[in-house]
């Protein structure tokens, strides 16, 4: 017998009858409970209405009334609710609250009546959901209008909390929950924007006022450190915790850096050495990238402050220092490890710093680094690139500082970078003897040889090297077999420098290059002008690699080939041709290749290395005790790892569901928190 | 078109002591029933296989009056242990069947919701849940489950007991993007997950055991589209 066709003026009716019930139901009105019996009613015509066969489907229908209602709705109960509190800021936040959580209410129980149309319609037709339906009416009705009104309301309360008047907290974190729910951007711009230029100007204000009234810099620093710890609750009471470190960074802007000269003054004067917030200022100009003469004061009293608390033995401000410094700069390894590179470089105004005080600097750059492995492999990355482009700074320098690092930190932090200078002393003995084994000069070639796996890893391309350079590749393998049996070389030409010679009109300039735009340069010694469709199939370099090629020769600061068209990107149709005009004030010149950012690689890297290192140790652990429970697994292995990094349980878990499917644990058949090695 | 069933053949009446009999009787009938057995698979098989195909399993369901995504014919595969799945041999015919005493189809039809209960008895479930998900590992080593095909079959094994979770957790795989595909382990954790932990309060969870990561992930997403 087939079922009774329901037909939808009628079908409509009956559910239309239930959805007033849920509306008074989800204002909270006095009705009859809404039982979960009415629930099943309602879902079930809605998935009858949709399973009738056609022309009595009428999902479509259906949706498209579900959302009118919920337009409707706001037309005409939330919107005049909220418009009658719009004299009131204080009122209009609360109405906005309760209607916020009415409407969600109805918005869930109407995606729960239709959520038969959820999981087909919906997804067939690639429509909205009811709730993102219902959400956007509530954004675009409601939010767009109101939200510079609330959030004046809004900050109006927070300057209040600030000059010591209770707020209502409640109302305040339910609402900036709403900016949320609507989006992270909107919170972000709609309100924490605002929220931090207001906050910098009420702390200008203070700090100018302290900084002048105060005697001791102790005050200023007690008053100062009460309004981060204030500003830090407010955060707990009712900001996104994410604007916490935005707010951190604007608070101690306002209170330490802008008036840091004083400050460092004040401290000297008094012979205190203030921890916090000569902490905060170092991590401000750790971030920020250029160097100017505050730098160097700031590097100085580091100096002095390491004397002091890592030299001597003084273990209660040790830690607290220790803490506060940490905490200062959590997250800026990788800054640390660059600011290490730029120190050790001396690239400085006028002041140089002797070799010892940056061995001090380093050291306790290393020290208060959070995640050492994150430092050390940006250590090591920089230091390979010092020690391959030659920057001038001496192997017994560099080996001096690792020496110290390895005897502050124990274990692995030193072992690949004391190999990398090795290989490159071994490389120098190994050129002299080439030079020996060439006798007759051909092109003056010097080879490195990096030992694969102690050097971070470099990419680099193929490209068909002229006849000249091909003979050298030759000859140093035929020599280097001389002298070691059974290696493979690979050449890294990215690495490679060349100092060409260009004869140009008014006078030569040599040209100092990498080996791979040496070559695409070579080309133009039989023919003057080239496409850049000739240059490929000569050299055989994928596109990209090519593009970047031709842009640093002929698109950059120094033009040594004229592009046809002259745009500003390298296309396929190009023609290039040699720049006889070009010319320059030196006779030496260094064309640079756009450089690619690489922080993203190094953390993918040492993410990586953090997993091998999780697995083997989980079976290490596993081996040794054949079965144990999660909890136990999950603290041996965090104490295990715990010098060079903290992992956390979720990573934890995620290498052991690895470790499971690569068979080498189970989990356990009668104890499912358990887990047990597989032989 | 209705394939023909069996026709039941009368036994003769016997003079004979009582066991000899009953043994005789029985072993005539069991060969019989066999005859029949087979008689039925001739009926469904491919000839130059010598397997019933998913097409052979099409006009079964068919003629069983269930689909063929019916959790039932799951079970009539696990209760004949058999291993391809789209495809029954005549030995995993023959098992399952005479396991069922069914040598027509009226017979096995019939024989449908007893095997029902007998497999939702707790003490089979967890069995025919795990054999569920091997049954559709198709390739030599594969060992996980395409979240597409995990979403079928949850549907079919779970959907009737479970169905909320099911609802849930078929939707949280269609948006999350972490997994593509589903482990045995992951399998069974959602198992022990519906049996365990009430829902939605979900307040027995604890995301600090051991409970697949897919199913911490889960419960945090419900937690976050409840708030």
């Amino acid at each position: 017998m087939e079922p009774k066709i329901i037909d939808f003026e009628q079908g409509w009716d009956y559910i239309e009858t239930g959805i007033t019930a849920l509306k008074r139901h989800s204002e909270s009105l006095p009705v009859p409970k809404f039982t979960l019996e009415q629930y099943c009613d309602l879902y079930t015509a809605v998935y009858k209405m949709c399973v009738q066969k056609s022309p009595y489907d009428f999902s479509s229908q259906l949706y498209q009334k579900c959302c009118e209602t919920m337009e409707e709705y706001m037309n005409s109960t939330v919107l005049p609710a909220l418009n009658e509190k719009l004299g009131d800021e204080y009122m209009l936040l609360r109405e906005l609250v309760e209607r916020w959580s009415n409407y969600k209410v109805l918005v869930r129980a109407l995606s729960h009546i239709f959520f038969y149309l959820q999981r087909f319609f919906i997804v067939r037709e690639s429509l909205p959901s009811i709730e993102t339906v219902g959400m956007g009416y509530f954004r675009d009705l409601v939010y767009n209008k109101l939200q510079s009104k609330v959030r004046e309301a809004v900050l109006a309360l927070v300057d209040k909390e600030r000059e010591g008047e209770d707020i209502d907290r409640k109302v305040t974190k339910r609402v900036l929950e709403f900016y949320i729910e609507i989006g992270m951007e909107r919170y972000e711009q709609d309100f924490e924007s605002f929220m931090l230029k207001d906050t910098a100007s009420y702390y200008s204000r203070k700090a100018s006022s302290w900084i002048q009234e105060d005697d001791s810099i102790n005050d200023y620093i007690f008053k100062s450190e009460q309004c981060l710890q204030k500003e830090k609750e407010r955060v707990s009471h009712y900001l996104h915790f994410s604007s916490e470190p935005k707010l951190v960074k604007v608070v101690e802007h306002e209170l330490f850096v802008v008036h840091e000269n004083q400050i460092l003054e004040k401290t000297h004067a008094e012979k205190q050495i203030g921890l916090g917030p000569l902490a905060k200022i170092f991590k401000q100009h750790v971030e920020d990238t250029t160097i100017n003469a505050k730098e160097q004061v700031l590097i100085r009293k580091v100096i002095e402050l390491h004397e002091v608390y890592m030299v001597t033995e003084c273990f209660q401000s040790h830690t607290l220092f220790h803490k506060d410094l940490k905490r200062a700069v959590a997250g800026s390894d990788a800054l640390l490890a660059t600011f290490c590179d730029r120190i050790i470089l001396k690239k400085w105004g006028s002041e140089e710093l002797s070799e010892e005080d940056i061995e001090k600097v380093v050291m306790f750059l290393a020290y208060i680094s959070d995640e050492k492995d994150i430092f050390a492999e940006f250590y090591r990355k920089k230091l390979a690139l010092r020690l391959l482009l030659n920057r001038g700074v001496s192997d017994d320098h560099e080996r001096s500082i690792l020496t110290k690092l390895k005897q502050q930190n124990r274990g692995q932090f030193t072992f690949k970078m004391e190999r990398m200078i090795n290989d490159l002393t071994l490389s120098r003995e190994n050129q002299n003897s080439f030079k020996e084994y060439v006798a007759k000069p051909g092109i003056g070639l010097t080879v490195t040889v990096l030992t694969s796996g102690i050097w971070p890893s470099y990419k680099t391309f193929g490209i068909n090297l002229p006849n000249e350079m091909v003979k050298c590749v030759e000859v140093f393998k035929e020599f280097y077999e001389t002298k070691t049996k059974g290696r493979k070389l690979t050449w890294i030409h990215s690495l490679g420098t060349c100092h060409v010679n260009g004869k140009f009109d008014q006078k030569s300039i040599e040209l100092i290059v990498s080996t791979h735009q040496a070559v695409v340069l070579l080309l133009f010694n039989t023919k003057d002008k080239l496409s850049y469709n000739d240059i490929q199939t000569q050299l055989n370099v994928g596109h990209e690699d090519l593009v970047w090629l031709l842009y640093s020769l002929s698109c950059g600061k120094y033009k040594i080939l004229i592009k046809e068209p002259a745009t500003e990107t390298v296309s396929r149709t190009d023609v290039f041709e040699f720049n006889s005009k070009f010319t320059a004030r030196m006779c030496r010149v260094k064309i640079p290749l756009p450089h690619v950012n690489d922080k993203k690689k190094v953390i993918e890297d040492v993410d990586k290395d953090r997993r091998y290192a999780i697995d083997a140790t989980i079976v290490r652990i596993m081996k040794g005790k054949k079965a144990l429970g999660l909890q136990q697994l999950v603290s041996e292995c965090v104490q295990q790892l715990n010098q060079m990094f903290k992992p956390d349980i979720k990573t934890i878990k995620m290498r052991i569901e690895d470790l499971i499917t690569r068979d080498y644990l189970e989990r356990d058949r009668e104890n499912p928190n358990m887990f047990r090695y597989l032989a | 078109m209705r394939r023909s069933a069996a026709s039941k053949k009368k036994s003769d009446s016997i003079t004979t002591s009582t066991t000899d009999l009953f043994r005789s009787a029985s072993s005539k009938a069991t060969t019989k029933e066999m005859d029949r057995i087979d008689h039925l698979f001739n009926q469904y098989a491919n000839i130059s296989s010598n397997l019933i195909d998913p097409e052979g399993i099409e006009e079964l369901c068919s003629n069983l009056e269930v689909s063929h995504t019916d959790i039932r014919i799951l079970m009539l595969a696990w209760k004949m242990k058999a291993e391809k799945q789209g495809y029954f041999t005549q030995e995993e015919w023959r098992r399952g069947l005479k396991a069922l005493r069914a040598d027509t189809i009226n017979k096995l039809k019939k024989a449908l919701p007893e095997l029902e209960k007998e497999v939702r008895r707790q003490s089979n479930f967890a069995d025919f849940y795990a054999y569920a998900f091997r049954y559709c590992l198709t390739e030599e080593k594969q060992k996980s489950i395409d979240i597409e095909t995990i979403c079928q079959l949850l549907d079919i094994v779970m959907g009737s007991t479970f169905r909320a979770q099911v609802d849930y957790f078929v939707e949280y795989l269609k948006i999350q993007n972490d997994y593509k595909v589903i482990n045995m382990d992951q399998w069974m954790g959602f198992y022990r997950f519906c049996n365990e932990i009430s829902f939605p309060e979900m307040t027995e969870y604890n995301p600090e055991l051991a409970w697949p990561l897919v199913l911490d992930s889960f419960v945090e997403w419900i937690s976050e589209k409840e708030a």
